[in-house]
This record gives structure tokens, sequence and C-alpha cells, in this order.
């Protein structure tokens, strides 16, 4: 099906000897927003950070299963782990642009992956694109070359999404990346995770159930590392399945 | 049940308590204050050893400094202290001793320790870190004389031979030696600075795709750049104070030098070497102290800023 951006098939994860995913079957929808919700360690981060391999840095990862993107299983041995990370972006929970300028972190990932080629004003195009997409080149327009780290937190988080956009990711991985910012700088971020659905496949975890209602078009109830629920979001706050999602959304439990 | 009993009850701790009670003092109390002053006096004797150390070499080599010939002695190379008529105190050819063995130090130890920081830091993992920072440690612990006998004994033939020259005694061998004995410290000062750069600047470039080297380039080696400067000074420091290794490597003579293969004589090796045979008071004994007060401020002025720097990078 060529509507279907991810696929996970009997996806298990182990920390060490700790089992943290098992059995994950997912079929996420190409251009929509997913959300990923579940209290805490319930294993939808390590979901996340599955789907761009991530979690491997850590060391002491297992995986068993298959993850599939565009149709490629990305833990095939064949695969290059670069292009999955291209073609794969991911937001952090706290922001982290890299200690250089504004300039350096938008065009970071085009330098890497175009081999520093592209004349200077091809790169000043693509700065002031990616930085207008997410509304930000009125603010710092006048100041690209001072550091990024002394951006305000929800600036910092809009140049990290910024940064992945000039290599043309078809994915966007969110991980809870509003819950460093105060509530404007929430209400800001989700509306520009909002206008970049349709460009994207978005999957985004979130301990905010509210976020998830209001910004996502569907959602992924995990509990205990096992997908409990895979609906519409409009359906799942309304109508959940399960007893186990009625109780958390509910806030029995959480 | 005797009465005396609901006395000693917990229930009833209130009763008995008087004013005074605050006021008690008990042993702990005692203990505790000698030992703030203890301590107190160890932190502190650091400043008197300094103070004390530097007023010294000031007072016996003061008297030099002020009625010597500033330029006879910072621009000639004629260092002939204990001549009957004439003495000579051109300390030139000394400094560029010392330069030169440290500047050629520093390009061995650069590269090695740096290459060794980011190996430790950045690709090692697990057992291999542990055992290489144990041994760059130990390594750091080799004692100078030592060194100086390697210089002596393997470096000085091996010179001779590989470069078909008459004396290895030079700058070479003991700018080699020199760089070996700090790239120890540099590279465990280095590898401080590295694993100082927070682990979500390698996350977020891995994330975007970067190899293991375009982070370290790229993210990380900029990122530490205060830390690992701060690293080179204190090599230079190191290089500058160093005695006993560039008395028995550099061949000892007052030359400034040509190329890599001519012997040269360092600022400390002189003090080490000719401060036993002067007169106390002499002329010629001032002026080894007055050296003492030039290596003294320059190693000063290295280690401050090297620690300023160091500083710098925890702060910002």
């Amino acid at each position: 099906m060529s509507d279907i951006a991810i696929q996970t098939s009997k996806l298990s994860l182990w920390y060490g000897d700790f089992q943290a995913l098992f059995d994950v079957d997912l079929d996420i929808k190409q251009g929509i927003i997913t959300s990923l919700i579940g209290p805490s360690g319930c294993g939808k981060s390590t979901l996340l950070r599955s789907v761009n391999r991530i979690n491997e840095r850590l060391g002491y990862v297992r995986i068993e299963g298959s993850v599939e993107v565009l149709g490629q299983n990305i833990y095939d041995p064949a695969v290059e782990l670069i292009q999955v990370r291209k073609q794969i972006g991911m937001v952090f929970q706290r922001p982290n642009p890299l200690p250089l300028s504004i300039r350096d972190n938008v065009l970071f990932g085009h330098r890497l992956h175009s081999g520093e080629r592209g004349s200077k004003a091809t790169q000043e195009e693509i700065l002031e694109a990616a930085l207008r997409q997410v509304l930000l080149w009125d603010k710092v327009k006048d100041r690209l070359d001072s550091r990024a780290t002394e951006l305000s937190l929800e600036e910092q988080q809009k140049l990290c999404i910024a940064r992945l956009l000039p290599v043309k990711p078809t994915v966007l991985l969110m991980d809870e990346p509003c819950s460093a910012l105060d509530p404007t700088g929430t209400e800001a971020v989700e509306e520009l995770i909002w206008q970049l659905r349709g460009q994207y496949t978005i999957l985004i975890v979130t301990h905010n159930m509210a976020q998830a209602r209001r910004a996502s078009e569907e959602c992924i109830f995990m509990l205990l590392g096992k997908v409990i629920e895979h609906t519409p979001t409009d359906e799942m706050f309304v109508t959940p399945v399960h007893k186990e999602t009625a109780d958390y959304i509910e806030g029995r439990y959480g | 049940m005797s009465p005396d009993v609901s006395t000693t009850e917990l229930s009833s701790g209130r009763t008995g308590v008087t004013a005074d009670d605050f006021d008690r003092r008990n042993l702990d109390w005692y203990v505790d204050k000698a030992v703030e002053v203890l301590v107190f006096i160890c932190g502190i004797s650091a400043i008197i050893f300094i103070i004390g150390i530097f007023t010294f070499i000031t007072k016996e080599g003061y008297a030099f400094i002020l009625q010597m010939d500033w330029v006879e002695v910072f621009t000639t190379q004629y260092w002939f202290p204990s001549d009957e008529g004439d003495p000579e105190f051109g300390i030139l050819a000394l400094i560029a001793g010392t330069a030169s063995v440290t500047g050629l130090a520093m390009a061995v130890a650069i590269p090695f320790s740096l290459g060794g920081a980011i190996f430790v830091a950045e690709f090692a993992s697990g057992k291999t870190r542990e055992v290489l920072k144990v041994l760059v440690e130990l390594l750091a612990a080799i004692p100078s004389v030592v060194w100086g006998f390697i210089g002596l004994s393997i470096m000085n033939p091996l010179i001779i031979k590989t470069f078909d020259v008459p004396v290895g005694l030079n700058v070479l061998n003991a700018g080699i030696i020199l760089g070996l004995m700090a790239a120890p410290i540099m590279t465990s000062i280095a590898e401080d600075a590295l694993k100082a750069v927070p682990d979500r600047y390698r996350e977020a470039a891995e994330a975007m795709g970067a190899t293991r080297w375009q982070i370290i380039v790229r993210v990380v080696l900029p990122a530490a750049k205060n830390g690992l400067l701060g690293a080179v000074l204190l090599g230079v420091g190191r290089g500058f104070g160093e005695t006993m290794a560039v008395l028995m490597a550099t061949g000892h003579s007052v030359n400034i030098p040509g190329s890599l293969f001519d012997s040269v004589r360092a600022l400390t090796a002189t003090i080490a070497a000719e401060l036993g045979e002067t007169a106390v008071g002499s002329e010629h004994y001032q002026a080894l102290f007055a050296i003492g007060i030039f290596l003294f401020l320059i190693t000063f002025i290295i280690n401050l800023s090297a620690d300023l720097i160091v500083r710098g990078v925890r702060e910002g």
C-alpha cells in the first residue's frame, strides 16, 4: 500500500535484558500527524527512536522484527544508516541546536548530504526558505551568525525543525517536542507542526493528551511495550475500544 | 510501675528541657571545629608556599636584575658567567634552546595527544577506554630522569645511526623526548575537554546523518576548542619547566640552533648544572636566580592562561 509511510511488523526491542517493545505491528499513514501516547515507560519514545535507529547509539540494544519506511526495511544490513537518517528527521525533547551559528545549524544537514557543493547564493536561499517555513526568518534574519544556543527555547526548537527541512526528509519524528517549552512556546510550535502536515509524515510522542487530541489525526495508545489501540484521534478520545485506553485518557493512571 | 519511668518515655520528651540545653557543646562540636581549622591551614598553605618560593628566588636574584644590562642579557648569546675578568650573561642562546626544544616537543605532542584523546573519548568504549586511561596516567608518572636516560642511551645512538650525524644529543632528541613526556598529561586534559561536550550535540548530529568523523570535526572539536587549547598550553608550560630530561638529551652546549641536529642548552638545565658550582651570593649565583625568576614568571603566565581558558569553557 502506497499510503503507508512507516510499517512495523513484529517489532520487539530489548535494552540489555529488559524488553521494552513486544511485537509491535503498526501501519502509519503517509502525510498525516500520528501521535503516540501512553504512560511513562510504555515504550513510546523507544518505538519512535527505533524508526531512525538512533537507539543503537546506546550500544546494548537488540531488535527483532522489521521497520519499513516507504517500503524499505531500514534494519536490512544493506541499508546505509546515513540515508536512513537523511530520510527521517528527528526533533528531540530538549531543544538541541548545535553550539554553532544559526546559519551553520540550519545548513548543517544540507552540507553533510550535499558534500559542501552548492554556491553561497544557493545556501542562502535554502537558509531563508527553511527559516521562513518555521516562521523564524523575521526574528533571526539580522543575526544569522550569532550562536543558536542564545535563542529562546521556543526559537531553538523551531530551529531544530528548520534544520531538518533542507535535506528534504519524508518522515519527521518528534519526541515530546513541546515538553520543555512554556504554554506560549508550546502553542507556537504546535501550530508549526500542524502546518507541516501533508508535506511530511509526522510521528509525535506526547505526554500531553490535550496536545494529542488537538494536534494529531491518528493516535496510538501504548502500554507496557505493547500497542493497545490505533485509531483516528477523534474516535480514540470519544469512543475508545479498550478499557485501558479509556482509563488512561480519563486520567485514572499515567 | 514506678513514677520515674514516665520521665524517660518518649511521649514525654519535652519535660525537663531548659534553656541551658541549647548551649551544650559535646565532643563532636570540638572535633568539627578542630577539623575545620586543620583543613583551612592545609588549604591556605598552597598560597603561603607560592609566595614563599617567589620571595626566596626574588631575594637571591633581584640584586642581579637591578644592575644587569637588559639589552646584553636578552639579545646576546654569550653565556660566560664565571669568566674571571669579563663575565658575560647573554641568555639569548638559552632562550633559543628552550624555545626550540619546547616547539618541537609540541609538534610531536599535539597530534599524539589530540589523536589519543579523540580515540579514548569518542571511539573506545568499556574496558578498552578504562585500560587506556589508566595507562595514559601511568605514562604521565614516569620520572623525567628515566626519559632523560632513554634520550641518552636509546635515542642518541639511534639518531646518530639514522641521520648519520656526529652527535645524537640535540634539539631533535630532546624535542621528541619532551613531546612524549608532555603527551600523557595533554591527552588526559584534552580527553576531559571532549567528554565535557554534552552528548545531546553528538546525538543531534548523528540523527541528522553525520558520520562519527563528521561529528568529531564539525561538532565536538569546535565545542571543545577552549579546553583543547588549555591542554596545549599546559603542555607548553611543562616543556618550559622540564629540567632533567632536557639536561640529558640536549647535549647541553650554549648554541643558537640552526638545525634539528644542533646541540642546545635550556634555561632550566643551566640552573641545574651550574648552581652547585657557584659561590653563594656571587654574581653568577644571582644571575642563575634571575633566570629562575624569568622561568617562574613565564610558567606562571602560561599556567594561569591555561587555567582561565579551561575555566572559561566550563562557564560558557
